[in-house]
């Protein structure tokens, strides 16, 4: 029976109200008493060096009230990467510095140079227009291969492109190296992990105020966590106390990881606020958000499948250059490596794998966790290469997957490649899936659209991402400069009602329901009487935001705590109240109840109790329902799902369109069914976009062409056929106390090489010998593909 | 944006005096001049809006048979116009998106020529005739190359006037990003003759394939340009389709419309 409320109930979602009827209230939104515009000045080529600013024109423009260059922060720090990672040969990442504006180099299209603050926008941009900078054009190391052998370097100071050279697992290499020289076949892929650009709907957007009377300041910004924001300013960038500056994420128009990070524009207006002793506002264009948010994925890997005589997976082995851009970006240096490599020996129970990952600098924009964040990229690589192997063998690949998974009997099991996965049951999950996707009429299908001059291909894939990110234990012994728990403060209010105050940020997820749904189960309260805080640091504990599919995980661990605790009080107060010891009191659906006996007090009496403590024993007993709880994981959640995809192709000219799309994930328990079906189908549309529209192109120089709506393609309904989506395979994760896994990432994860799948059958239906496709599968390739 | 004054004149005269003035421009629908006006790449001084004017709007059916269109004409009132034939009204239908269809005219798009607006196939193909305040410019000898057409400073469109062919069609293939035309083959079949206009493709801006016209008028049947092809090195190249690519499609869709138009 479906629930109507609580934890698995359909609830919609309450914040949808405010945004679907407009009155949601984003940074933009907010409108500061005196404000002043910030612009900034950007560079339009990839690679040069800056002789001279001259900022006086721009100075004695009307409304100009202060210009900024980089000379204006070289005694402040630099933004940092988050997260050490070593070379397999010991030595330490290449860490250049990121300054809040570009000082001396400009290092890719779009690095703000200078800024000016002026009355109005339009002042501002005009003014901007004026600066005069005389920049030395350099040539852009643009092509990874070749930024890793040439001579030409985006930082001259750390004489190299190379930021590290990772191994994972070091000690595994040899052995696996045996293994595929040994192997009875051995299949090869090389293949792009296309650079994406975020395109979150709402472009960032800081409003820096500073309060000249208590020297303290209030920065408004479009930010995932902030935080990690106030953290990042306060210790490594501009100094500012901890204390003296809050940190407001309000409503955020989506993210998908390009939030998550620390932008040079927050400190600039920061900065600016406190010179000029005025608001500074800046929102940028979509034209910024294209050159100066960070990108997603950019890999080139090269990828061998070993299996014996039997089609046993025996080892895989991978080789990737990962594009890092111009600056270390907050999490860049994980995402290529940790959240990629760890993944890499997917659903099967392979016994060697190696990963190789050179991580690069080009002058391009920064690159960063996209929603999975390494996943997709580990993802796409796996079973691109099944899917060829199994092509090369002869054999069914769903097949060749079912023989190589791990069994539900071998659980808990430690992979090659260094996880350990806690449960699940990836035949149940393929099982869903052939229902759905009726592979028994898929021969029919394909008949028929031949018979329409089309040719027909069905893709399959199964996926497994680590979430839940992350047990701060684990990270620590891999290099990460932070813990990665989360908070959760529950203010019982004197009526009964509760605030519930988080780390998690809420930008899509729905947090503002599904939370409540989980305190008032518990409670036994009604889900309406339960609010949800977050995305001011003045008014929740230290967490560390949303992204890794983390919220309801660790987050949602967070607040189970927070209302034992808050259960466990409740109980001394009703025995109080009682007349009894609280060992003797039970608390269930909202009620108190003195064991073995009919005495009984509700939560609601013992909340108002709690606040007008008239009668108690204040030495047992303190005043008050309030309690926090940090959560930190220890063990990552395993979220997995096997996807189908049935695609047809135009022979005339390699147009691709998805006919239908099955997805059968296992999330383990589910809050909020609605809402995780929302959040697969967003991210199928994300991954869909980029096996077939999507795609971030520099030219040689450094100029980045696909720089609009104009050219990069978003997907749109009309690209997207009806999914399918089951999640009725829940084994629940062991580790949290929800048994949650974790949703948000999984369609972006699964989708790209499902996609990529169903082309490359359709097209070796009609004798093309192709094996391989890069995305994006544009017409064009398709077409090229099938005429070599 | 800059700042510049906003004229809304209400008949044809008022507006080409308005536009006599130095930096003046015309302003249709706005959804090319606009976005171009955002981004500071241009700076008219004032705009002369031509919304207001009634002379320039509507359609209407001459004695000849022929269609006048008004040049302040939305896309979305040719599509849904009765007496649009069949072609026309699939390439208005498929212009951008709804709100570009509500704002954008017929004027604007052919006084544009983009290389990949889907317009100028139409008038070339029919042999539409342009009129302007001034003189009537036959559609082949209005287009010039891409974004350069025969309209003098300030020089206005006031409608187009197309012969109505005997049957006709449009085929599209979309730049995926833009969805303007990647391609765009019109194909007007008339008693005598058969036009084959093309969009999109080529680096000289719309052009008509007469070796297809010429295939065509001898044996009117998709087979019959089979072994034709357009030269590549004409053909326009960027990161969604090679001069290749290009080439093969105007192929493709011309075999398409032909089988259309059938
Ligand atoms: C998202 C989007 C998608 C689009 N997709 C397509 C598409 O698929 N196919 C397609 O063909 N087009 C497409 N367009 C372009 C659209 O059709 C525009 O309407 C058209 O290009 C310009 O018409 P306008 O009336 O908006 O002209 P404006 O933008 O107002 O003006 C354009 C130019 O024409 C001049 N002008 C305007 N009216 C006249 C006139 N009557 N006489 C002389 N000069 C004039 C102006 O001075 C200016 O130089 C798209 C536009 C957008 C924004």
């Amino acid at each position: 029976m479906p629930k109507d409320s609580g934890i698995g109930a359909a609830i919609k979602r309450r914040e949808d109200a405010r945004f679907l009827l407009g009155s949601g209230r984003y940074s933009d939104d907010i409108t500061l008493l005196n404000q002043t515009h910030a612009i900034f000045v950007r560079s339009e080529v990839a690679n040069g060096e800056i002789n001279s600013i001259d900022t006086s024109e721009a100075e004695a423009m009307p409304g100009v009230l202060a210009v900024f260059t980089g000379e204006d922060f070289v005694d402040v720090g630099g933004n940092p990467a988050g997260w050490l990672i070593n070379s397999r040969n010991g030595d330490p990442m290449k860490e250049p510095k990121r300054p809040v504006l570009a000082h001396g180099k400009v290092r890719h299209v779009g690095d703000a140079y200078a800024a000016v603050i002026a009355e109005t926008e339009q002042q501002a941009r005009d003014a901007a227009e004026k600066i005069n900078a005389d920049i030395k054009e350099l040539p852009a190391v643009i092509d990874m291969a070749s930024a890793l052998s040439g001579k030409n370097f985006v930082h001259d100071e750390i004489g190299t492109n190379q930021c590290y050279d990772w191994g994972w697992i070091e000690d595994n290499r040899e052995a696996t190296d045996k293994a595929i020289k040994n192997a009875h076949h051995v299949t090869t892929l090389e293949l792009v992990n296309n650079r994406l650009v975020p395109n979150a709907m709402e472009p960032r957007c800081s409003i820096a105020d500073y309060n000249p009377a208590n020297d303290d300041y209030t920065l408004y910004t479009t930010s995932q966590n902030p935080h990690l924001t106030r953290l990042l300013i306060s210790a490594f960038v501009l100094g500012i106390p901890e204390n003296k500056l809050t940190v407001v994420s309000p409503d955020v128009g989506g993210g998908f990881g390009s939030k998550i990070y620390h932008y040079g524009e927050e400190a600039l207006v920061l900065a600016a606020a406190k010179r000029i002793k005025r608001p500074v506002r800046w929102t940028a264009t979509r034209s910024e958000s294209f050159m100066s948010d960070a990108h997603g994925r950019d890999h080139v890997t090269k990828i061998e499948l070993a299996l014996d005589k039997d089609n046993n997976f025996l080892a895989f082995r991978t080789e990737t250059m990962a594009n890092v851009g111009a600056y270390l970006s907050n999490f860049s240096t994980v995402t290529p490596t940790i959240l990629h490599g760890t993944l890499m020996a997917g659903n099967y129970a392979v016994p060697n794998v190696y990963v190789n990952v050179k991580t690069v600098f080009t002058n391009t924009a920064p690159v960063d966790a996209y929603r999975g964040a390494g996943r997709p990229e580990a993802t796409y690589s796996l079973e691109r290469v099944i899917d060829k192997a199994a092509t090369e063998l002869g054999v069914d690949p769903i097949k060749l997957r079912r023989q190589n998974f791990i069994k539900p009997d071998q659980f808990p099991y430690v992979t090659a490649a260094g996880l350990n996965y806690d449960v699940g049951d990836y035949d149940a999950i393929m099982d869903r899936l052939e229902h759905h996707a009726d592979l028994k009429g898929f021969a029919q299908r394909r008949k028929k659209s031949e018979a329409a001059g089309k040719l027909r291909g069905l893709g399959i894939n199964s996926y497994i991402e680590a979430c839940g990110i992350a047990p701060s234990n684990l990270i620590g012994t891999l290099g990460a400069r932070v813990g990665l728990y989360d908070a959760a403060t529950i203010r019982v209010n004197a009526t009964g009602n509760i605030s519930v105050m988080v780390g998690a940020h809420s930008h899509g997820q729905g947090h503002e329901t599904a939370f409540p749904q989980i305190v008032a189960d518990m409670l036994g309260v009604d889900p309406d009487n339960v609010e949800i805080v977050h995305g001011d640091t003045s008014k929740i504990p230290f967490g560390m935001g949303t992204y890794g599919s983390r919220s309801l995980a660790v987050c949602g661990s967070a607040i189970v705590r927070g209302v034992e605790k808050i259960i466990s009080k409740g109980k001394k107060i009703a025995a109080h109240m009682m007349e009894t010891t609280d060992d003797k009191v039970d608390f269930e659906e909202g009620v108190f109840s003195v064991k073995g006996t009919n005495k009984t007090v509700s939560f609601g009496d013992v909340a108002l109790k709690a606040y007008i403590p008239h009668d108690f024993p204040i030495e047992d007993i303190e005043p008050g329902l309030e309690e926090t709880a940090f959560y930190d994981p220890q063990n990552f959640t395993y979220p997995a799902g096997a996807y189908a995809c049935e695609v047809e192709v135009d022979p005339d000219t390699g147009q691709v369109t998805i006919e239908s799309f099955a997805a059968a994930d296992d999330f383990g328990n589910i809050i909020n069914p609605m809402i995780v079906e929302g959040q697969v189908h967003g991210g199928l549309a994300q991954g869909i976009g980029q096996a077939l529209l999507e795609g971030c192109t520099y030219n040689e120089d450094g100029q980045l062409i696909s720089a609009s709506y104009m050219d990069y393609t978003m997907p749109r309904a009309a690209d997207l056929p009806s999914f399918i989506v089951d999640h009725t395979v829940q084994t629940p994760s062991t580790d949290n106390p929800l048994g949650v896994k974790g949703c948000g990432e999984a369609g972006a994860i699964g989708s790209p090489p499902t996609v990529v799948n169903a082309v490359v059958d359709a097209l070796r239906s009609a004798n093309h010998n192709v094996t391989h496709i890069d995305m994006p599968l544009t017409p064009e390739r398709v077409w090229a593909a099938m005429n070599n | 944006m800059y700042n510049f004054e906003f004229k809304q004149p209400t008949t044809i005269s008022d507006a080409v005096n308005l536009l006599k003035s130095d930096e003046a421009q015309a302003l249709g629908g706005g959804q090319t001049l606009i976005p171009t006006m955002k981004q500071r790449l241009a700076s008219p001084s004032t705009l002369v809006s031509l919304t207001a004017i009634s002379e320039m709007k509507g359609i209407c059916k001459n004695d000849d048979g022929s269609i006048s269109i008004g040049g302040g004409t939305t896309h979305a009132e040719v599509a849904s116009h009765a007496d649009i034939f069949a072609g026309l009204k699939t390439l208005a239908e498929n212009i951008g998106d709804a709100a570009v269809r509500n704002r954008g005219t017929i004027g604007g798009s052919l006084a544009n020529n983009d290389p990949a607006a889907c317009y100028p196939a139409v008038a070339l193909s029919t042999g539409a005739t342009i009129v302007t305040n001034s003189r009537e410019i036959s559609a082949d000898d209005f287009f010039q190359g891409m974004f350069d057409t025969a309209l003098e400073e300030g020089e206005i469109i006031i409608s187009v006037r197309f012969p109505v062919p005997t049957s006709s069609s449009y085929q599209k293939f979309v730049q995926p990003a833009s969805r303007f035309a990647m391609v765009g083959v019109f194909l007007s079949k008339f008693a005598d003759e058969t036009k084959v206009a093309v969009t999109g493709a080529s680096e000289g801006g719309v052009f008509r394939w007469s070796e297809a016209e010429a295939a065509l008028n001898e044996n009117f049947s998709a087979d019959s340009i089979n072994n034709l092809s357009v030269d590549q090195n004409d053909m326009i190249s960027d990161i969604h389709a090679s001069k290749e690519y290009r080439a093969h499609l105007v192929k493709i869709m011309t075999q398409r419309a032909i089988k259309g138009a059938s």
